[in-house]
């Protein structure tokens, strides 16, 4: 063992240096970082991808403790395979949960959803896309900024989309049809780049008229609900009015039925009757005569307030008679 | 001893030093050019793994391998319809030709600005040369005019057919700019319109005809409402008037067959005696005439009371 000599004011001195201490120490620490930097866990939702010396040494690792040559031999990319991510358009999640959060609608925010339509009317459409990356290697390595491509792609292609269609289809019936169209389309582009992004899911949020036109927008639907109203009421008068004329029509064939058979049963009453007596007044024509004639007066004199005989000598009757009842009574 | 081992010890190191400057990798995202005293060396280097130069006197100059993004800024142009509209890009392109573009370019920086001044040119180029329409259709399809059916009638649809479409003027730029792009090494993948949108005068001239449309799809609905109810309440007054009206005839047709069957009854019966009957509907209708308020002026020769002058005698008559 060699000492290390140094001067001093007192003379040069011999001091013994731990080498070995030392060495052992410079050791271990080495050890140990090298054993920290050869291995590597993948959690349950990523995959790792290897690069040794910088190419790809496939398969991708799966979840699990792994090793992997250290010095920067192999250099390990986590890649979240099963997660979903999820891109905004037109709008931005602060805060998800029971009450979700957006951001107020800056600028930015609506040139991002504000486009045109087929029929060249302005229309603000909010949108989100969901994705996994389905190939970790050609995520990584094909196009350098997976994420901003798809933001570029879902934004030109949504607005290729709606611009097929009129402002009236993109707000009411079209939206499932766009979100289908969209993802078909998108997924066709990033394929085409090799991206390695599955696109799972289009959603289009929301679909409204630019500010400035919203109120003409609402007048449509209330013009909408309000001729629906009108012919309600219209058939409503219809359906109150109808079946009550039908009734009537019914009573009134029912009330001439009823005369018809009350005239018939009745002429056949008076014929029976008539014919009874006719059959009696032949056997004794001029007594019958009488004595119905006699029967009648009877009956219909009593009936009579007033009643004047007068002889058939008298000639001139008028000064005798008060023909108003009031001048009777004076 | 000590001498030599040092020594040994001083020749490791020197290898180890030139042996880890000679020695790099080229990542999958990478290609690679070697330069030595700045000028390029051999074939560029695509291939990923762990190469060699010589040490020192040879650099590494590393080049994106991957697809790059390019992102214009939105410019205001006219179209042929000579509306001003603003169109936003984006592309797709890619280091093609390294050499190329290291010796032209030099970095990403050159080209990027290189491409922003290529692109532009084709775009004002193109887009200058087709309506407005055209960069927002890509075809012709028809609209599905489920609701604003009778306002759309109105329209000419005509003014909404394009001939070359949003899609292709994509892909025109993109062959316009190809081959100015070429000598630079950059290989032009994609462009895409990615925002097309009115300056704000026009804008808001498209908000008021929008507003204006609107009005006048909002009279529609309501006139056609009102149209419905007038059809409605005519069908509602015919249906009444018919069924009121023929109600009313078969109701006359029944009595007036009664009335018939009536008056046969009543004829062929009474025909036996037509005297009697006469005689019996006379007194009948006495009883029903002369009733409660009549004053009755009646003469002694009259039958009844003719007995009230003159008892009378008997005589023989049958």
């Amino acid at each position: 063992m060699a000492g290390v000599t140094i001067q001093t004011p007192d003379g040069p001195k011999t001091v013994q240096v731990p080498w070995k201490t030392i060495s052992t120490v410079i050791l271990v620490i080495f050890v140990l970082l090298l054993l920290n930097s050869t291995y590597y866990s993948v959690e349950a939702n990523e995959v790792g991808i290897v690069q040794r010396f910088g190419r790809y040494a496939a398969p991708p690792r799966q979840p699990g403790l792994h090793f992997k040559w250290p010095w920067g031999i192999e250099k390990v990319t986590k890649v979240p395979v099963s997660l979903v991510r999820k891109q905004e358009f037109g709008f931005r999640t602060l805060e998800a949960g029971i009450q979700t959060r957006y951001a107020a609608k800056s600028r930015e925010l609506s040139e991002e959803s504000l486009m045109l339509s087929g029929d060249l009317n302005c229309a603000e459409v909010e949108w989100s896309v969901q994705y996994t990356i389905k190939d970790p290697a050609s995520f990584l390595f094909n196009v350098r900024a997976p994420e901003t491509t798809l933001r570029d792609m879902s934004e030109s292609i949504m607005r290729e989309v709606v611009g097929e269609r009129s402002v009236t289809e993109v707000l009411t019936s079209g939206r499932q049809e766009i979100n289908v169209e969209v993802k078909a389309k998108l997924q066709e582009t990033l394929d085409a780049y090799g991206a390695g992004i599955n696109i799972t899911q289009v959603i289009l949020q929301g679909v409204n008229p630019p500010d400035m036109v919203k109120a003409s927008f609402n007048e449509v639907n209330q013009a909408q609900q309000e001729m629906d109203r009108t012919i309600n009421q219209a058939y409503q008068a219809y359906n109150q009015a109808i079946p009550k004329a039908k009734g009537d029509a019914e009573k009134m064939i029912s009330e001439a039925e009823g005369y018809a058979m009350e005239r018939v049963n009745e002429s056949q009453g008076d014929v029976a009757r008539f014919n009874n007596i006719l059959e009696e007044y032949q056997k004794a024509k001029q007594i019958t005569r009488w004595r119905i004639y006699l029967e009648t007066m009877s009956e219909i004199l009593p009936e009579i307030r007033s009643k004047t005989i007068i002889d058939s000598e008298i000639q001139s009757v008028l000064p005798l008679l008060e023909l108003e009842p009031e001048g009777r009574k004076k | 001893m000590k001498a030599t081992s040092l020594t040994v010890l001083f020749i490791v190191f020197v290898v180890a030093f030139l042996l880890f400057n000679a020695a790099y990798t080229v990542d999958e995202t990478e290609q690679v050019i070697i330069t030595q005293w700045g000028k390029p060396v051999g074939d560029p280097i695509s291939e990923p793994g762990l190469k060699f130069k010589t040490p020192f006197i040879q650099n590494v100059n590393r080049f994106e391998k991957r697809l790059i993004e390019w992102d214009g800024d939105a410019e205001e142009m006219p179209t042929l319809d000579k509306k001003f509209i603003w169109v936003d890009l984006t592309a797709r392109w890619r280091i093609q030709d390294p050499l190329k573009f290291y010796l032209s370019v030099k970095d990403e920086m050159g080209a990027q600005a290189r491409i922003d001044d290529i692109v532009d040119g084709a775009t004002r180029a193109i887009v200058s040369s087709l309506n407005l329409i055209e960069t927002v259709r890509t075809t012709n399809r028809e609209f599905s005019v489920t609701v604003d059916q009778g306002y759309m009638a109105e329209k000419d649809m005509s003014d909404f057919q394009v001939e070359v479409g949003r899609h292709e003027i994509g892909v025109r730029i993109k062959e316009r700019c190809a081959s100015q792009l070429e000598p630079y090494g950059v290989e032009l993948v994609d462009v895409r319109l990615r925002r097309i949108n009115y300056v704000s005068e026009v804008r808001r001239k498209v908000y008021d005809r929008m507003i204006s449309e609107r009005k006048r799809m909002a009279e529609y609905y309501r006139s056609q409402g009102e149209g419905e109810k007038a059809k409605i309440d005519g069908k509602r007054e015919k249906e009444l008037r018919s069924i009121a009206s023929e109600a009313y005839k078969t109701a006359e047709e029944i009595r007036g067959k009664a009335d018939a069957e009536a008056t046969k009854i009543y004829a062929e019966s009474f025909g036996a005696d037509p005297e009697f009957y006469a005689f019996l509907k006379t007194l009948e209708s006495y009883k029903a005439a002369l009733t409660g308020d009549v004053n009755l002026v009646i003469s002694t020769d009259s039958s009844f009371f003719s007995l009230i002058k003159d008892p009378g005698g008997v005589e023989e008559e049958d």
